[in-house]
C-alpha cells in the first residue's frame, strides 16, 4: 500500500483516529479542542464510516460535565466512546473521569492542552488542565506534534482497550492542535490491525446488560471502600508494558518508533533536559544543533506521563548523566516543585533508596517552568537552560522565557541564538482576519505540502479583538519534515498585506538579511519608498532587503471581490518566493480555486481566476535607493497624559510586545484599571459616520444602536462653544424653552469600526437629496484631524445631569454617557447595544457578573478593556468566573449587597443619636427607584461619609466601608445563550426561583457565537449549525416561559432593533422590580450569516413574523390582580420565511437540503404559530384570573 | 368542442397556461396546475444575475469572519457542496417534468452570452420541453441606442436557438420603436413564439419615508388592450406562435386575446389572486362561452379579429386613435 501524506492539524489528526475507532461521542464546544468535536460531527453529516463500516454517533451536550456523563453511560453498556475537551471543560469532566477509571472503563478522552483560568483566563496552550486530572486514574500520553497526535491517538486507544485503563491522550493547544503540517495518514489496515476484534468485544461484554445482569456503581462502606481501590493496582502495574507493546506494534506496521520516554542526543551527555509535549521537538532540535560544536546534551522526552514508569524512565538517561532539567508547562503555586519535577526527583530518589541507581552519584535536578499560556519557548531558551545546568549551582524552580524581576526565578538567555536552518523557507504574513490571509496561506501550504518534494508547516497567531483583528502567518517549507514548534523567527520572505501595518507594528523585526519583502501597497513602485517610515526604510537597507509592492485592493476590486484580496496576495507569493516554479504554482492556485468554489457557484471561481491572472501584472519590483529620507515615525501608541500603567503595561501589549513585560509590571491578583480600550485608537474603519446638524432631529437612535459606543450626545450652554474648534459643529437644541441650548453629536470617529447602524436606523432625510440622512457614512481621512480636535472639546464639555435627563426615552438616554465603550467586538455586534444601555441607564452603581463567553472576551480580553468611568470616578465593576457559574456567581454580588446595607443599616441605627434620628431615618427610608432618588440618596451618602470620616469611632469607621452600599446597586449577570440555556441553566434556574433581587440579561444570539457557532438549545427550529448541520430539529427552549412559570420573576424578551422603547422600559423595570428579572435580548451576529448592517431590520422581521414576540411579565402586576403577562408586538404580519431566508443561517439548507428546508421551515412556522396563540391567550387573559393570595 | 391550440411547436390540449410565477417555485404547486387543467407551464424565471450575486455572496457569508480570530476559525459547519447556481432551479424542472404530463417550459433571464447559453442547455437536459427567454433590460444608459438594443435581443436569440434543439419563446416588452420590426427580425432569427409582453418593474415613491419602493403591482384586465393591438397586428405576419400574457382574470381576455391571433394565453396574477383552482373556472368559462357563442374550435376563433380579418384594418392604426378622441367629444361636449 501506498504511504499516503496529507495536511493536517493536530486537531484533525487526532479526531481522525478517535472517529475512526469509536461508535459514540459526546462533547461539548471548548477552545482550543472544538475544531475535534465538529470534524467528528461534519463527518458523521457526511456519513463517513468508522473502521467497523459504521458511522459514529455524535452528539452535543449541554456542558462537558454532561459530555463526560453521557460517555461514561455508554461505555457502561458497551460502546467505545470518546470525548473532546481542554481546560475548564476537562475539569468539568473530573468527577466522571475517577468513576470511569475506577470501573476499569476503556476509553480515550483527546484534550487540547490549555491553560486554566487563575488571575485571568487563557485560551492558550499549557498542561495545567491536564495536570489537575493526573490523580484521576487515567492514565496520560502526551503527543509533541501534529504527527504524534495522529500516531499517540491509535496508541492510546489499542492500550486502553487491552490495558482497561482510561486515557487522556494530549498535545499542546495552538501549538500542535492549530499548527497545520505534513504528515502520514494512518491506513485503515493500519487502524485495524491495532484494534483487534477480541479487546473491542470484551469491552462490549462487560457492558450493561439486562440478559446478564450484574450492577455496577455500589455504595460501599468502610469495611471494603479500601481494599476496592487497591484492587486496580495490577492494571496500572502493567499499562506502560502495554503502551510500549502497542508501540511497537505500531513501528512495526508504520516505521515510525515511539516509547514511553525517548532519549535523543549525545549518547554520553552530561546535560539533559526532560520535557513533554510540543516544547520536546524544540530541545530535540537545539540538541541536535549544541551536538554539532560538541555540546554533551540530550533530552529525555516523556510521552507516558501516568502511570509514570520510573523503570523505564530511568532506562533512557545516558549514564554520564551530570544534571537534569525538567521542564512543566504548568504551575503548581503551592507545591514544592511542578508535577513531572516532582515525579522525576521521586523516581530517582527511589533509585537510590532501592540501590538502583544507574550513576555513583545522584545527578543534580533542578525543575523549571515555560510555555504557560503559549508562551514561546525557543531554541534559544532550549540552549539558556544547557547552559544553566553547566554551573556548579542551577537554580531551582527557574523560569525561561520570562523576565521575573520579583522573585528572580527567571534564566537569562540569548535571544539572538537562532537556529533556522537555511534550507527551509520561513515566511510571515501580517494581515487583517477579514482580508483573508490566514485561509490563503493554510491554501499555500495545501499547495506546497501535496508535492512530494516538500514538507510543509504553518502556525497562525490570532490577536484578541473580534473586529479589524490583525493576523500573522507563521509559514515554513522545505525538503525535510519540519519540527520547530516556534514562530519563525528569521524569515527569509515576508509579506505585508495591509500598508499601514507599517506605521503600528514592527514589521520587518524578524526578516532575514536578504529576505523578501511583499508590500500590499496603494501606492506604485515609483512611489512607494517616499510613503515609508524610515524605520522602514532603514530595515529594508540594512537587511538588503528585496522589495515587491502590488495594489491588491485595487485589483480585487477591479475583480470584484471587495476586500478580499487572499488569492491576489497568496499569488504573488508564488510568483517571488519561488518555492515553486511560477506558472506551477499558478496552475495549482486556479486548481485549487476550482476545487473550493465550483460546487459553490461559478461566479466566485471567475472573480477569483480574473484575480489571478490579473496579479502578475500589477505586481512590482521596487528599486530600493541607498539612503533612508523618510520623515515619516511610526506612530505614538498611546498619549503621553495616559495614566501611568496604560503608558508603562498597557501600551507594550497593545504594540505586540508584551512579552517584554517582567513580572513586576502586572499585577499580582488578576486586577486591571478600567476604561482601557479608550486609549487604544484602533482606526479600523476607512469610512466613519459623518453628522449634518442642519438635517438632524435629535432622536438619540443613532446613538442607541452604535455597538462601539462612538456616538455621543451633549446639550451645553451655547456660550461654550465660544472656545470650540471651527470644525466644530453644533445645532438648537430641538424642543422648546430652551433657547440657548446647544446640542452636538459628535462621531468617536477612530474608535468606529464602520458598521452603519447609525446610518440604517437614522429617520432623517435631506428633503433635496433623498438619499442624504442626518448621519452618512464618508472617508475618514480628510477630516480626521479636525475631528480629533472636536472630540478632544467635546470630552472637556460637562457631562449632563443626570438628575435632569429623562431616562424613560431613547431621546433622553443619548445624553446618558456610556460606561462601555470602544470593545473589540465584531462591527455591528448585535450585543453590545444592550450592554452600553446598561451602563447608561445603571452604570455608577452597576455590578456585572460575566459568564465567559463573546461578553467576556469583548468585556475583557487583555490589552484593553471597554467598561469605563465617568467624571465623577464611578463606573461598573465586572468580573467573569467561568462559564457555568455565572448566575450563582452574580448572585453572590447581591447576597453581599444585602448583607452590607443590612449590616450598615444596623450600624446606622447604632449611630443614631450620634448622626441624628432624622438624618438616619432619610438615608433608612429613602426609595431609590428614579434616578432623582438615587442621586438624592448618593448626596445623603456622601454627606454621612464625611460625618463618620471626622469621628474617630470604631463603629464609625465600619459604617464607613460599608456606606457606599447605602445607596441601591444593581447587580447584573450577563451572558450568552451557551450560558442561560445550557450550561448555565440549572445555576440561572436556581437564581431565578431564589426572592433575590438580582438582574438576568441574556444577549441571545441563538448560538454559541465565541466558539465559532455551535449549536445551543436557544438555536432556533429549522437553523444550521455546527451539530446540527442538517437544520436543528427541534425548537428552541422558551425560557421565557420557564421563567414566568415560577410566577414571582420579572420576563421580558426585547429586541432594539425592533421596538427601542420596548427595550428601555423592560430594562427599566426589570431593574426596579424588587425580585429576579430576566431580560432576554435578541443580538444579531454574524453567525447568523447575515450582513451586519441589516441586524436591526432583522430583529424588526423577526418581530413581525412573530418568530420573536416582545413582552413583558411583570410580577408587581401579578400583585395589584391584574394580568401581568404583555404582549408588545402585534400579531404575525409576514410569514416566517420572509424573516428568516435573509439569513444564510437558515438558507444554506435550501442550497444544500431544500426538502429538509421546506419540511423544517413548515414546522418552524408552526410552531411560531403555536407559540403566538399561547401568548395571546396569555396576554388577554382576564385579571380576575391572577387573584392570587397576596404574599406576606 | 376542439379546444386544442399548437404553441411553440408543441400540440396543447387547450390554450391556457400558467406564465412564470412564485407559483411554480414548488414542484406541488406545479402538479396542482396539471390538475386544475393548464395546459402547460411557465416556470419561474432563473436570474442569472441574481444567481451570480447569490454565489458571491454566499461565500461572503459563509466566510465572512473566519481565520480572524483564534477561538472561532468558522462561524458555519463545513458545506462541501451547496446550490448557489442553477442547481435549485433545475432540480424543480426536472423533478416538474418527471411528475406531470404536461409541457414545463424553462423562463431564463440571462446576462451574459455564456449565462443565455449554458443555462438554455441545462434547462433542456433538465427536461424542459421548451425555453421563455424572459429579457429584462433597461438601457439606462443614454449612449445605447435602439438599434442596439434591438440587436442584443436579436443576438440572444439566435444564441440560445443554435444552442438548444428545443423550442424558445422571446417576451419582449412593449418599448420599441417599431415592435412589429422587431418581432419580424425575431421571428427571422428563428424563435418558435413571441410573448406580448413582459411587464418591467417601475419604481414607486413612498413620499413619506422618501424611498424608492419595490413592489410589483398584480396586472389589471384593462392592460390587455397594447397587447391585443400588437397580436392582432402580428397575426399571420410573422412564423413564430404569439403568446398572450397579462391582464387574463376571466374568459373574456382569453376570448380577446384567441380572436386577436394569440396561439396560447398565459395567465399569471389571477392565479396568485384566486388561486391555482382559478385555472379550472378560466378553462371552464371559455369552454362554456365556446358553447353560447356556437364555437367548434379555438382554430376557429383564432385571429378572427386581427388586423388582416377585421373589417376594417386600420381601426389598428392612427386613425382609431382620432377617432377615439371624436367619440369623447361627442359623449362628453357640452
Amino acid at each position: 500500500m501506498t504511504t499516503q501524506h496529507i495536511i493536517f492539524d493536530g486537531n484533525e489528526a487526532a479526531a481522525y483516529v478517535a472517529y475512526k475507532t469509536n461508535e459514540v461521542c459526546a462533547i461539548y464546544p471548548i477552545t482550543p479542542s472544538s475544531t475535534m468535536g465538529e470534524l467528528a460531527d461534519q463527518w458523521t453529516t457526511e456519513g463517513r464510516k468508522n473502521i467497523w463500516d459504521n458511522v459514529p454517533v455524535v452528539v452535543e451536550m449541554q456542558s462537558e460535565g454532561g459530555a463526560a456523563g453521557a460517555v461514561h453511560g455508554a461505555l457502561q453498556t458497551g460502546a467505545l466512546s470518546t470525548t473532546f475537551t481542554a481546560s475548564q471543560g476537562l475539569l468539568l469532566m473530573i468527577p466522571n473521569m475517577y468513576k470511569i477509571a475506577g470501573e476499569l472503563t476503556s476509553t480515550v478522552f483527546h484534550v487540547a492542552a490549555r491553560s486554566l483560568a487563575t488571575q485571568g483566563l487563557s485560551i492558550f496552550g499549557d498542561h495545567s488542565d491536564v495536570m489537575a486530572v493526573r490523580s484521576t486514574g487515567f492514565a496520560l500520553l502526551a503527543s509533541g506534534s501534529v504527527q504524534e497526535a495522529h500516531d499517540l491517538a491509535l496508541v492510546a486507544q489499542a492500550t486502553t482497550l487491552e490495558a482497561r485503563i482510561p486515557f487522556v491522550h494530549f498535545f499542546d493547544g495552538f501549538r500542535t492542535s492549530h499548527e497545520v503540517n505534513k504528515i502520514t495518514l494512518l491506513s485503515d489496515d493500519d487502524i485495524m490491525a491495532m484494534i483487534p476484534d477480541d479487546l473491542v468485544l470484551a469491552h462490549r461484554a462487560r457492558g450493561l446488560n439486562p440478559d446478564h445482569p450484574f450492577i455496577r456503581g455500589t455504595a460501599q462502606n468502610p469495611d471494603v471502600y479500601f481494599q476496592g481501590r487497591e484492587t486496580v493496582n495490577s492494571f496500572y502495574r502493567d499499562t506502560p508494558g502495554i503502551v510500549q507493546a502497542k508501540m511497537d506494534q505500531f513501528t512495526s506496521l508504520t516505521g515510525r518508533r515511539y516509547s514511553l520516554f525517548e532519549y535523543h542526543g549525545h549518547p554520553e551527555a552530561e546535560r539533559v533536559i526532560v520535557i513533554m509535549g510540543s516544547g520536546a521537538e524544540t530541545v530535540r532540535e537545539t540538541v541536535d544543533f549544541l551536538q554539532q560544536s560538541g555540546d554533551k546534551v540530550g533530552v529525555a522526552q516523556v510521552r507516558l506521563y501516568r502511570p509514570f514508569s520510573a523503570e523505564h524512565f530511568m532506562q533512557v538517561l545516558p549514564a554520564t548523566t551530570k544534571a537534569i532539567a525538567v521542564l512543566d508547562r504548568s504551575k503548581d503555586p503551592a507545591a514544592n516543585g511542578e508535577p513531572l519535577y516532582v515525579d522525576v526527583v521521586t523516581a530517582l530518589s527511589e533509585a537510590l533508596s532501592d540501590g538502583n541507581l544507574p550513576w555513583a552519584a545522584l545527578p543534580r535536578v533542578v525543575g523549571g517552568r515555560y510555555g504557560l499560556s503559549s508562551k514561546e519557548f525557543t531554541p534559544a531558551m532550549v540552549k539558556g537552560i544547557y547552559e544553566e545546568l553547566s554551573n556548579s549551582a542551577p537554580k531551582n524552580h527557574f523560569t525561561i522565557g520570562i523576565q521575573d524581576d520579583l522573585t528572580h526565578t527567571s534564566l537569562d538567555y540569548d535571544p539572538e541564538f537562532v537556529i533556522e536552518p537555511d534550507t527551509t523557507v520561513r515566511a510571515m504574513f501580517f494581515g487583517l482576519g477579514a482580508d483573508g490571509t490566514v485561509s490563503a496561506n493554510k491554501n499555500s501550504i495545501k499547495i506546497i505540502g501535496e508535492d512530494p518534494r516538500f514538507y510543509a508547516q504553518g502556525y497562525f497567531v490570532y490577536d484578541s479583538k473580534k473586529s479589524g483583528s490583525q493576523t500573522v502567518s507563521h509559514l515554513r517549507f522545505g525538503p525535510e519534515p519540519i519540527r520547530s514548534t516556534y514562530l519563525v523567527q528569521s524569515a527569509n520572505f515576508i509579506g505585508c498585506h495591509q500598508f499601514n501595518f507599517l506605521e503600528s507594528a514592527d514589521v520587518l523585526a524578524r526578516a532575514a538579511p536578504g529576505a523578501t519583502f511583499l508590500l500590499n501597497s496603494p501606492h506604485g513602485p515609483d512611489k512607494v519608498w517616499e510613503t515609508l517610515p524610515r524605520v522602514v526604510q532603514q530595515q529594508i537597507i540594512d537587511k538588503q532587503l528585496s522589495l515587491y509592492v502590488i495594489d491588491a485592493y485595487k485589483v480585487a476590486r477591479d475583480a470584484g471581490m471587495g476586500t478580499r484580496i487572499n488569492t491576489i496576495m497568496q499569488t504573488c507569493f508564488f510568483a517571488v518566493s519561488n518555492v515553486l516554479p511560477r506558472d506551477e504554482a499558478i496552475a495549482k492556485i486556479k486548481d485549487t480555486i476550482r476545487k473550493t468554489y465550483l460546487k459553490k457557484g461559478e461566479e466566485v471561481v471567475r472573480k477569483n481566476f480574473q484575480a489571478v491572472d490579473e496579479t502578475l501584472a500589477n505586481l512590482h519590483a521596487v528599486t530600493i535607493p541607498t539612503q533612508a529620507a523618510s520623515s515619516i515615525t511610526r506612530r505614538e501608541i498611546v498619549p503621553a497624559n495616559a495614566p501611568d500603567f496604560v503608558r508603562n503595561v498597557t501600551a507594550l501589549m497593545m504594540d505586540g510586545r508584551g512579552d517584554e513585560l517582567p513580572v513586576s509590571m502586572l499585577p499580582n491578583d488578576g486586577t486591571y484599571p478600567s476604561g482601557t480600550a479608550a486609549w487604544e485608537k484602533r482606526n479600523i474603519s476607512m469610512f466613519v459616520p459623518v453628522w449634518e446638524p442642519d438635517i438632524c432631529i435629535q432622536c438619540g437612535n443613532c446613538g442607541l444602536v452604535c455597538p462601539h459606543s462612538v456616538i455621543r450626545s451633549k446639550f451645553y450652554d451655547k456660550s461654550s462653544l465660544k472656545s470650540a474648534p471651527s470644525s466644530f459643529k453644533s445645532a438648537a437644541l430641538s424642543g422648546r424653552g430652551f433657547p440657548d441650548v446647544y446640542y452636538t453629536l459628535q462621531v468617536y470617529v477612530e474608535d468606529c469600526t464602520g458598521c452603519t447602524l447609525c446610518v440604517e436606523v437614522c429617520p432623517a432625510k435631506s428633503k433635496e437629496k433623498s438619499g442624504v440622512k442626518a448621519i452618512n457614512m464618508r472617508p475618514k481621512d480628510p477630516d480626521l484631524e479636525p475631528e480629533r480636535n472636536n472630540i478632544a472639546f467635546f470630552q472637556d464639555l460637562p457631562d449632563n445631569d443626570r438628575g435632569r435627563i429623562d431616562f424613560s426615552t431613547v431621546r433622553g438616554v443619548q445624553y446618558l454617557q456610556p460606561l462601555f465603550e470602544f470593545s473589540g467586538a465584531c462591527a455591528g455586534c448585535g450585543e453590545t447595544p444592550y450592554l452600553k444601555l446598561l451602563s447608561q441607564l445603571f452604570g455608577d452603581r452597576l455590578l456585572i457578573a460575566n459568564a465567559t463567553g463573546c461578553s467576556s472576551i469583548y468585556g475583557g480580553n487583555l490589552p484593553t478593556t471597554p467598561w469605563a468611568v465617568n467624571q465623577e470616578g464611578r463606573g461598573p465593576v465586572w468580573s467573569n468566573s467561568l462559564f457555568e457559574d455565572n448566575a450563582e456567581f452574580g448572585l453572590g454580588f447581591q447576597l453581599t449587597a444585602e448583607k452590607h446595607r443590612a449590616v450598615a443599616y444596623q450600624l446606622l441605627q447604632e449611630m443614631r443619636s450620634t448622626l441624628g434620628a432624622d438624618f438616619v431615618d432619610d438615608i433608612l427610608s429613602a426609595t431609590q427607584d428614579e434616578e432623582s432618588e438615587i442621586r438624592a440618596q448618593r448626596a445623603r451618602v456622601n454627606e454621612l461619609k464625611q460625618r463618620l470620616d471626622k469621628l474617630n469611632d470604631e463603629t464609625a469607621t465600619r459604617l464607613l466601608s460599608l456606606a457606599d452600599q447605602l445607596v441601591r446597586r444593581s447587580v447584573w449577570l450577563v451572558g450568552g445563550d451557551g450560558w442561560a440555556y445550557d450550561i448555565g441553566a440549572g445555576g440561572l434556574d436556581h437564581v431565578l426561583s431564589m426572592d433575590r433581587d438580582v438582574n438576568v440579561l441574556v444577549l441571545d444570539t441563538e448560538v454559541y457565537s465565541n466558539t465559532g457557532g455551535q449549536m445551543s438549545k436557544s438555536t432556533p427550529l429549522a437553523a444550521v449549525a455546527k451539530f446540527a448541520v442538517g437544520g436543528k430539529i427541534v425548537g428552541k427552549k422558551d425560557l421565557a416561559l420557564q421563567a414566568i412559570s415560577y410566577g414571582h420573576v420579572y420576563v421580558a424578551r426585547v429586541a432594539l432593533g425592533a421596538n427601542p422603547q420596548q427595550t428601555l422600559l423592560a430594562f427599566r423595570e426589570a431593574e426596579t422590580f424588587k425580585g429576579p428579572s430576566l431580560i432576554l435580548a435578541y443580538s444579531p451576529c454574524i453567525a447568523h450569516g447575515i450582513n451586519m448592517e441589516h441586524g436591526l431590520r432583522q430583529q424588526k422581521l423577526a418581530v413581525e413574523s412573530g418568530y420573536w414576540p416582545l413582552m413583558r411579565y411583570n410580577p408587581d402586576l401579578r400583585r395589584d390582580e391584574r394580568n401581568p403577562f404583555m404582549l408588545d408586538s402585534p400579531r404575525p404580519t409576514i410569514p416566517l420565511k420572509d424573516y428568516a431566508y435573509k439569513e444564510l443561517r437558515y438558507d444554506i439548507l435550501r442550497r444544500t437540503n431544500p426538502d429538509q428546508a421546506d419540511l423544517l421551515m413548515k414546522l418552524a412556522q408552526e410552531n411560531v404559530n403555536l407559540k403566538w396563540r399561547v401568548y395571546e391567550e396569555m396576554a388577554t387573559r382576564g385579571d380576575p384570573q391572577y387573584h392570587f393570595a397576596k404574599p406576606n | 368542442m376542439d379546444m386544442r391550440t399548437t404553441y411553440m411547436g408543441m400540440k396543447l390540449k387547450h390554450p391556457i397556461i400558467a406564465s412564470a410565477s412564485p407559483l411554480s417555485e414548488e414542484v406541488d404547486n406545479i402538479k396542482r396546475m396539471e390538475d386544475a387543467g393548464a395546459s402547460a407551464v411557465v416556470m419561474f424565471s432563473l436570474f442569472e444575475e441574481q444567481l451570480r450575486h447569490e454565489s458571491a455572496a454566499l461565500e461572503h457569508f459563509m466566510s465572512y469572519g473566519t481565520n480572524s480570530y483564534a477561538e472561532a476559525l468558522s462561524y458555519f459547519p463545513a458545506v462541501e457542496e451547496y446550490h448557489a447556481g442553477p442547481e435549485r432551479y433545475l432540480d424543480i424542472l426536472r423533478r416538474a417534468s418527471e411528475s406531470v404530463d404536461i409541457p414545463i417550459i424553462g423562463s431564463l433571464n440571462g446576462i451574459t452570452d455564456e449565462g443565455w447559453i449554458d443555462y438554455a442547455k441545462n434547462m433542456e437536459q433538465a427536461g424542459a420541453r421548451g425555453i421563455e427567454l424572459n429579457i429584462y433590460y433597461i438601457p439606462a444608459d443614454i449612449n445605447i441606442s435602439g438599434q442596439e438594443v434591438e440587436r442584443r435581443y436579436v443576438d440572444i436569440a439566435k444564441h440560445v436557438k443554435a444552442s438548444v434543439s428545443i423550442p424558445v419563446a422571446f417576451k419582449l416588452s412593449a418599448y420599441f420603436s417599431s415592435v412589429g420590426h422587431l418581432a419580424k427580425q425575431l421571428d427571422e432569427a428563428g424563435v418558435d413564439a413571441l410573448v406580448l409582453f413582459n411587464r418591467f418593474w417601475q419604481p414607486d415613491f413612498d413620499i413619506e419615508q422618501r424611498e424608492i419602493v419595490h413592489s410589483l403591482d398584480l396586472s389589471r384586465s384593462g392592460q390587455i388592450r397594447l397587447r391585443l393591438l400588437w397580436i392582432a397586428l402580428l397575426y399571420g405576419r410573422v412564423k413564430a406562435s404569439l403568446g398572450a400574457t397579462t391582464g387574463v382574470y376571466s374568459h373574456v381576455e382569453v376570448v380577446k386575446y384567441l380572436m386577436a391571433g394569440a396561439d396560447a394565453v398565459m395567465t399569471t396574477s389571477a392565479l396568485l389572486k384566486h388561486g391555482i383552482s382559478f385555472l379550472t373556472t378560466l378553462h371552464d368559462q371559455l369552454k362554456q362561452w365556446m358553447q353560447e357563442n356556437e364555437y367548434g374550435s379555438v382554430a376557429q376563433m383564432k385571429g378572427s379579429m386581427s388586423q388582416q380579418h377585421v373589417a376594417n384594418p386600420t381601426a389598428y392604426e392612427r386613425a382609431n386613435y382620432i377617432k377615439i378622441l371624436e367619440s369623447y367629444k361627442s359623449t362628453y361636449a357640452l
